[in-house]
């Protein structure tokens, strides 16, 4: 079984996203640590780039404070593969093209196998393209994680057949950030999925309370957290390794 | 699987969330450019509101100031609003309507894709709102003020340098967030397939009229078709008529700031390397981990 699958058997699956150097790789080391025994089953590790097209202002301003605390692609692979036997839970990477293809494709996938990282999220680049990534996924043994969004409508049974790790399905239109309601039929894409693969479907964009939480775990196997967590550290700074944990706690408990 | 590609570069690095609007879209182009009807309106648009054909005209004195070959500037800023820019936005905004959009966005620079996208959105009957970098609002603050005035709604993006990248980053964005009854104007030939396409057709009478105007006046092709680029599209307007015709030496001059040597310039194709942002692969001012110079 691989990492990935083996975090959907715990119950629904909590996956907490952060930005790898917000504010600073220490701190982003101690939260991988703490949230997988705080009940994360899958962390999403953002890798920070300049210009992220598909985030919301939380997460861009957590990209350029990890940035200007001199974070890079390199220090993230060394922290990761340093910290990765105390780290209880699947890791994943969600970064955008540009730094993978800068990095070199290739290399970028060699580095994800070796530090333990099992699953890459890139949401600039569509199922069209994918041929930019698979082969070095497959090459390394890394599972390339599908998007589906509130538009995908008649291409969700090409992307489900041949999605890989778990289906990410976008629960709102625009960018990340946390919504006050969330109006997108996202069991009808969950089971728009399911008719054709039985891959995990975890429901991202937007969720951040408890009960957002646990209504959206009704109709998917995992449920994905990002600006909420980004929030709490961009508030809490160093302080934020309790705040964040307590949080995941609570939201974990709240889809179990 | 992969479409719009020129060679290595091109492609469709977009948001899920916007694959099935850029798909709408081409199937809308295919359809339309080589519809009768729509041709002879956006023909008739071209000639009666922009003013096309824009004038062929012999620069004198500069030729003789500079002693070498006969200069005839092509003069795109005697088209309304004063630039290129209008043959893309009639173009696409016609489209826009015909697609039923009843709203469209668009990103600018100094200001003049924003100024044509705002009038054709004002004689078309469609919404508009214009995404500009905040610093480059306070640069060009005549240009917002006409935008506004034509009754866009001008948003200053206060991202990353403030500038034309943070514009397109802020109008992909809202994008993703409204689709259904919006189109995203692209004013330059990037972003994702198909509008490095339509953006180069609808420029393209650029060059097909330089070709004739100067065979009326010379009798010939030129030796060589000049012209700056920046997003590229008065560069491939100008050039792409003339592509096939091997005597014509195509000449793109790029901004080189303070010195293609000095890190303040805008020279991608000088000194970028290849990338994959804003929907393409293609030449972006990046350091060694990506990250996109702030130009």
């Amino acid at each position: 079984m691989t990492d990935i699958k083996a975090a959907f058997q715990n119950g629904k699956a909590f996956i907490p996203f952060v930005t790898a150097g917000d504010p600073d790789l220490e701190t982003t080391e101690k939260l991988l640590i703490t949230m997988s025994e705080s009940g994360a089953d899958i962390i999403e590790i953002g890798i920070p780039f300049s210009d992220p097209i598909a985030e919301g202002v939380v997460i861009q301003e957590a990209d350029l404070r990890a940035l200007a605390s001199g974070t890079t692609t390199d220090k993230i692979f060394d922290m990761v593969k340093r910290i990765r036997p105390q780290v209880k839970c699947a890791l994943a990477t969600m970064t955008y093209m540009n730094p993978i293809f800068a990095y070199g494709t290739d290399k970028f996938m060699a580095k994800c196998s070796e530090c333990g990282i099992s699953a890459v999220i890139v949401p600039d680049t569509p199922f069209e393209e994918k041929d930019e990534l698979k082969p070095y996924c497959d090459k390394h043994g890394i599972e390339l994680v599908s998007l589906i969004a509130p538009t995908s409508h008649d291409r969700i049974r090409m992307i489900a057949e041949e999605a890989q790790g778990f289906v990410y399905c976008v629960s709102s239109m625009g960018v990340t950030g946390v919504r006050s309601e969330i109006t997108t039929d996202v069991g009808e894409m969950v089971r728009l999925v399911k008719s054709v693969s039985d891959i995990p479907c975890a429901i991202g964009f937007g969720i951040s309370t408890p009960e957002q939480a646990e209504k959206m775990a009704q109709s998917a196997d995992g449920v994905i957290v990002g600006s909420a967590i980004v929030k709490i550290i961009a508030k809490h700074g160093r302080d934020c390794i309790q705040p964040v944990c307590d949080y995941v706690k609570q939201m974990k408990e709240a889809i179990m | 699987m992969s479409k719009g590609k020129f060679g290595i570069h091109g492609g469709q690095f977009v948001p899920e969330t916007l694959m099935n609007a850029i798909n709408e879209f081409e199937d809308a182009y295919n359809h339309y450019k080589d519809d009768p009807e729509f041709v002879a309106e956006l023909d008739t648009l071209m000639r009666e509101y922009a003013g096309r054909p824009s004038l062929l005209y012999y620069a004198e004195k500069m030729t003789k100031d500079l002693g070498g070959a006969k200069i005839y500037l092509k003069r795109e800023d005697l088209n309304h609003t004063g630039a290129h820019k209008i043959n893309n936005c009639l173009g696409q905004c016609l489209l826009a309507k015909k697609m039923g959009k009843t709203r469209v966005i668009a990103e600018t620079g100094a200001g003049q894709h924003g100024v044509a996208t705002a009038t054709v959105a004002a004689l078309l009957g469609l919404e508009c709102e214009i995404y500009m970098g905040k610093e480059d609002t306070i640069r060009q603050a005549l240009n917002v003020y006409r935008m506004r005035l034509l009754g866009a709604k001008v948003h200053a993006v206060e991202t990353g340098a403030m500038t034309l990248k943070d514009a397109v980053n802020e109008a992909m964005r809202e994008w993703t967030n409204r689709v259904s009854d919006t189109h995203y104007v692209l004013g330059s030939v990037m972003g994702p397939h198909p509008f490095p396409t339509v953006v180069r057709d609808f420029q393209s009478v650029i060059g097909k009229e330089i070709k004739s105007q100067l065979k009326e006046k010379e009798g010939r092709l030129p030796d060589v078709v000049m012209a700056c680029v920046g997003g590229g599209s008065n560069a491939i307007g100008a050039f792409y008529d003339f592509i096939d015709d091997e005597s014509v030496r195509l000449i793109g001059c790029e901004g080189a700031g303070l010195g293609v040597d000095n890190p303040k310039n805008a020279a991608t194709m000088a000194n970028g390397t290849l990338g994959i942002f804003h929907g393409m692969k293609s030449y972006f001012c990046q350091n060694e981990y990506g990250q996109i110079a702030p130009v």
